[in-house]
């Protein structure tokens, strides 16, 4: 388990990092937490010739507000985003699924923006940041631009970061008052999720609002509910309401095959779990 | 000297070798190292099966700080050595020679098959992608029944066969009961069941690793080994070596579940390479190489078919398994299914057994003991046969066991398998076990969910387990063609200050006999606990022994130690008759002294250790020493039992189990230190509960192992366990002066019927009667579907019976 030789830097703001990044060209990479990139370069499954490691660059860490936007460094690590008060009132959702990623010393190093980066469909902070409308704020040589979560993850491992761009930040817009929760399905505690949905929802009254519903591992990207998000406007917050609206949680839904799961229980989960995942947000 | 009071054993004592091993602050093979040190990584075959038709390590030579890279034929250029199998289980049992780096062929992906030598272990690794090999494919051979199938091909060719051996016991033949297929003929019911034991990866948490020191004329081998003393004596079988020129350390070594009872090829590797290039070397795997190169356990077909009158009395089973050997035979891998032969009939008088086991080569990395070894395998196929049986009939799944246990009155009982029991009370512990659980209430419950259909489904599990432990009496050994005897040896060294040095051939790889040796010895011979150092491990101080396997360690080791302060006694009682002037007749020894009867002149064993350090006045022909030896060689196995009860909750709509309650009351005779045992029994639990809930090794089609690793081999951690209720009664074995048994294994073996049996029992009424174990989400979801759909909805008849052999494993596949 010894990774192949690289040469390691570890600047101190994002323009030397990126500087550092477009000077090495492809055979670099940037190091964040360190949890998923390590394992692959120990297996030896990428051989990366320099690390830049973002471990010092302080500007990259923290959450602030920006009017109706919470922005989010994306070297905040999970342990962070767990405890942040601004993102426990404007984006519940994220707090709780981040408490289901992995374990302790996991959450102390790894980032929101290193999961984002991954890009890992069975990875549980995408689909919170899909169905919470996200921007992720990238910053290259010709300098920074901005891309929705839509738009960001493009196919397993796969996003629209080219090789000389970092992830700067994350802005979401404030989700201030809505009920959220994170429903992971997996085998043992610290495993990457099954099968998991993700759902926020605004009330008035009795009746839901607005929902918000993501789900995790259903495809090579994380996917929106969108027709349980419709189903679900205006209904009363039954049982039977959230039930019949789950129905629809694994249409146009395209999940893998593994050991742990074939198709057709993907799909089910995804339909059982979404159901859970609104009623617990609505119990919450 | 303080003499002690109160009797250590039965102590919960904190462990002396936690503080070491919790903080990793002491010394394990890998973070050794020598001057001159060479580091050595292996190439492994991603093939597994090919011809290899060249290897070519040019480029690897050239590679920064390499040393050498050999392969097989540089190693061993006229094939002759080959990795030892020490049970040979029949005379015509087929071996294939192992070598120590794959010549000619490679037999399952993660052979080695070339190493390099290089100053650094970063640049052993980096050299190994320059190593370039071409593979001719052969077919691969996997799976059991498709490796005896008619012309399946062969993964050795030259062998002429996949079945590498078949081993059969009938007690008709026996004299020992009656002939099994008229039992069955005769019977009023017969039920048929298959199971499937799948492949496990023993897991320990240590790496195996090795160094080997050639530059003395004793060549010292460090390894993470269980077996220290047969990894000696192998070694220079193996290669010819003369044995006093080898000496072996095992230093403190990080769990190895039997993983690490094994001669590896790795090891005869370093041996050669060190004396090849008169340097030491160390070879250290990655935990990748650990998944695939570490022999695995389990994975066994197992055919049952059990005969019973109406009423629920048991009149016969009959056993038929297959079982994977892998590519090689391991050390002991072809008796692991045999150990289980005798444990099937289990705490039960069944009158008419048969048991025959086909072990069979497939492409795929070999099996071994791992935690039980033959005795889970067993223990798993009988209880849930019990319950499927008790659901045949419509009994209550205890009521069926205690109609057909030995009772206690009945011991010492020589089974059909021609085991004699020479203690236990089935009663007992589970009149204790079912108090604790709250069996009625948890039916009560069950029923309440079932009638109201509750998404949620209760299920209760029992497993009544006995097991043979404290391997072995070497007569028994004999008699099943094992290489070697089962006693095992421990000697007293009494230093001039009193302290006390003991020696035990029992090797620890963190179970605790430094603890646990140190209250007997305390006890014995009156001694302070702390002033007792245990030494293991290395061959140089512990020149015999047969180390720590098969819950021996207490049974076997521990009664060693006895005997040989026993014998400490003896010599010093002389030594204080001449000091006192009295008569040896007149003294009585207890609490550390040696007192005169009926004064209170005395003297203490420490004064008398010192005196014969002195040796300026001791008695006439008397040697001046203490320090002696024993060897014991037991005279029968011990047996542990309990009942383990276990009730799960089922999602039926997720397939999720979750252990509501676990309880198991065991029975392991004397205890010597209750916390040694709840560890233990935790552990074993825990084991017990992943195999029944969690892990498997899987390989695909092309024989590549696709669970290779922890995120895809599913180790439980604490938040997934439930927790355990354990308790104890106490009925001592009878066999040995402590009236101990053994608990390492317990834990592991009886858990994975309860837990099974308990999620069956919760999905019954969907039908289901049998779902394939890990009992993963999806396979419990599919088996309720699947018994759904063909039992026409909740509330059927469940399968079952001769009438539904077919859809007897009805459940998922
Ligand atoms: C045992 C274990 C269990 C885990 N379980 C879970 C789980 O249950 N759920 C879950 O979601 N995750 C899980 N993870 C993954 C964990 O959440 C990681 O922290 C996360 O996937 C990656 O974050 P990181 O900061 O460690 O990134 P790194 O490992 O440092 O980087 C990952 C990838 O992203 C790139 N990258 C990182 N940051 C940036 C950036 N700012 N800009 C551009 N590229 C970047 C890197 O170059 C690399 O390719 C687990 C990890 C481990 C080790």
């Amino acid at each position: 388990m010894i990774p192949a030789p690289f040469d390691y830097v570890a600047p101190s703001t994002v323009d030397d990092a990126v500087r550092a990044l477009a000077d090495a060209g492809e055979d670099a990479k940037v190091l964040a937490g360190g949890q998923s990139l390590l394992p692959v370069l120990r297996v030896r499954l990428a051989a990366p010739t320099k690390i830049i490691d973002l471990g010092k660059v302080a500007e990259l860490r923290g959450v602030r507000e920006e009017g109706d936007h919470l922005v989010i460094g994306s070297m905040t690590t999970h342990y962070e985003v767990q405890r942040d008060p601004l993102i426990a009132e404007h984006a519940t959702l994220l707090a709780r699924a981040t408490d289901t990623v992995a374990d302790p010393q996991v959450r102390h190093r790894g980032t929101f923006g290193g999961s984002l980066a991954h890009a890992d469909p069975a990875g549980d902070l995408l689909a919170p940041a899909l169905a919470l409308d996200a921007e992720v704020v990238i910053q290259g040589m010709d300098g920074k631009r901005t891309a929705t979560a839509a738009d960001f993850f493009e196919d397993f491992f796969t996003t629209s970061l080219r090789p000389d761009e970092i992830l700067v930040e994350v802005r979401v817009p404030k989700h201030t008052g809505w009920h959220a929760h994170y429903e992971k399905f997996n085998r043992v505690a610290q495993a990457w999720s099954m099968v998991a949905v993700a759902a926020t929802v605004r009330t008035d009254g009795d009746a839901i609002a607005e929902a918000k519903i993501g789900l995790t591992n259903m495809s090579s990207i994380p996917m929106r509910a969108t027709a349980v998000e419709q189903a679900l406007v205006g209904q009363p917050a039954t049982t039977e309401a959230i039930r019949a609206a789950a129905e629809h949680a694994a249409e146009g839904t395209n999940p893998t095959v593994d050991g742990n799961a074939d198709v057709e229980y993907r799909q089910h989960l995804a339909r059982v779990l979404t159901g859970r995942a609104i009623s617990a947000a609505m119990a919450g | 000297m303080t003499a002690t009071i109160e009797p250590e054993v039965g102590k919960g004592r904190l462990r002396k070798e936690d503080e070491r091993l919790v903080t990793g602050r002491t010394r394990w093979t890998d973070n050794l190292t020598l001057p001159g040190l060479v580091h050595l990584a292996v190439l492994r075959s991603t093939m597994a099966h090919a011809k290899i038709v060249s290897i070519d390590t040019s480029a690897a030579k050239e590679m920064p700080g390499v040393v050498a890279v050999f392969t097989g034929d540089d190693l061993d250029p006229d094939g002759a050595i080959g990795m030892p199998c020490a049970w040979p289980i029949t005379p015509d049992m087929k071996s294939p020679r192992r070598p120590v780096l794959a010549q000619g062929t490679v037999n399952f992906a993660g052979e080695g098959v070339a190493v390099v030598v290089a100053r650094g272990a970063a640049e052993a690794e980096d050299a190994l992608a320059e190593i370039d090999v071409e593979y001719d494919e052969l077919p691969v051979v996997l799976g059991l029944e498709n490796a005896l199938a008619e012309g399946a091909p062969l993964v050795h060719e030259d062998l002429g066969t996949n079945r590498n051996a078949v081993w059969i016991f009938d007690s008709g033949e026996a004299g020992s009961g009656a002939p099994v297929e008229q039992a069955i003929s005769d019977a009023e019911v017969v039920l048929k069941r298959r199971f499937r034991q799948q492949r496990l990866v023993p897991a320990f948490m240590e790496p195996r690793a090795c160094m080997v020191d050639p530059t003395a004329p004793q060549l010292t081998m460090w390894s993470a080994t269980q077996i220290p003393h047969i990894l000696k004596t192998m070694s220079a079988l193996t290669l010819g070596l003369p044995e006093h020129k080898i000496r072996v350390i095992a230093p403190d070594v990080g769990g190895g579940f039997g993983g690490k009872i094994a001669v590896l090829p790795e090891e005869i590797m370093c041996l050669l390479v060190a004396q090849k290039l008169g340097k030491p070397v160390k070879w250290t795997e990655s935990r990748s190489e650990t998944m695939v190169a570490a022999h695995h356990g389990r994975d066994q077909i197992q055919d049952l078919t059990i005969a019973a009158t109406r009423d629920g009395t048991v009149t016969g089973l009959k056993v038929e398994l297959l079982a994977d050997m892998g590519a090689y035979l391991g050390l002991v891998g072809p008796g692991v299914p045999i150990l289980g032969a005798f444990m099937f009939n289990a705490i039960y008088k069944i009158p008419a057994y048969h048991f025959a086991c086909t072990n069979v080569f497939t492409n795929t990395t070999l099996t071994d003991a791992y935690r039980g070894a033959g005795r889970p395998e067993a223990t798993f196929a009988i209880e849930r046969i019990m319950d499927e049986l008790a659901a045949e009939l419509g009994m209550d799944p205890m009521r069926l066991r205690e109609q057909n246990w030995i009772k206690h009155e009945e011991f010492p009982y020589t089974t059909v398998s021609t085991l004699t029991y020479d203690s236990g009370n089935y009663e007992a512990a589970t009149a204790k076990a079912m108090e604790l659980f709250g069996y009625e209430s948890l039916r009560q419950e069950q029923r309440e969910r079932r009638d109201r259909n509750d998404p949620v489904q209760l299920g209760i599990g029992i497993s009544t387990f006995t097991e043979m432990c404290g391997l072995a009496p070497s007569r028994v050994l004999g008699s099943l063609d094992y290489g070697a005897g089962g006693w095992e040896h421990a000697a007293i060294r009494m230093l001039p200050t009193g302290k006390v040095e003991v020696i035990t051939g029992a090797s620890a790889h963190g179970q605790g006999h430094e603890t646990a040796w140190s209250q007997i010895v305390a006890d014995q011979l009156g001694v302070p606990f702390e002033d007792v150092e245990v030494l293991h491990g290395d061959t140089q101080s512990s020149h015999k022994g047969l180390d720590t396997y098969g819950s021996r360690s207490l049974a076997v080791g521990g009664i060693a130690v006895v005997k040989a302060t026993e014998k400490v006694i003896d010599k010093a009682r002389k030594v204080a008759a001449h000091l006192m002037e009295c008569s040896e007749d007149d003294l009585e020894f207890a609490g550390g002294k040696f007192t005169v009867k009926g004064t209170d002149t005395s003297t203490g064993i420490g004064d008398i250790a010192l005196a014969v350090f002195a040796a300026h006045d001791l008695p006439e022909g008397i040697e001046p020493t203490l320090d002696s030896d024993a060897v014991y060689d037991p005279e029968n196995f011990s047996f542990p039992h309990g009942t383990h009860l276990c009730a799960t909750e089922v999602d039926t709509e997720t397939g999720r189990v979750r252990i509501r309650s676990y309880v198991c009351v065991d029975d392991v005779g004397k205890v010597v230190n209750p916390i040694i045992v709840e560890g233990q029994m935790h552990g074993g639990l825990a084991q017990g509960i992943a195999q029944a809930l969690y892990e498997e090794a899987v390989y695909d089609e092309s024989g590549t192992l696709t669970s290779g690793t922890f995120a895809d081999y599913l180790l439980p951690s604490a938040v997934d366990l439930p927790e355990f209720t354990t308790d104890r009664t106490e009925t001592p074995s009878t066999t040995n002066p402590l009236g101990v048994k053994g608990v390492g294994e317990a834990g592991t073996i009886a858990s994975t019927p309860a837990v099974v049996n308990a999620v069956v029992d919760a999905v019954r009424h969907y039908g289901v009667d049998d779902i394939e174990m890990p009992l993963t989400p999806m396979r419990v979801w599919q088996a309720i579907r699947t018994g759904e759909k063909a039992a026409g909805g909740p509330g059927a008849e469940s399968g079952g019976g001769l009438g539904s052999i077919d859809a007897a494993h009805g459940g998922a596949q």
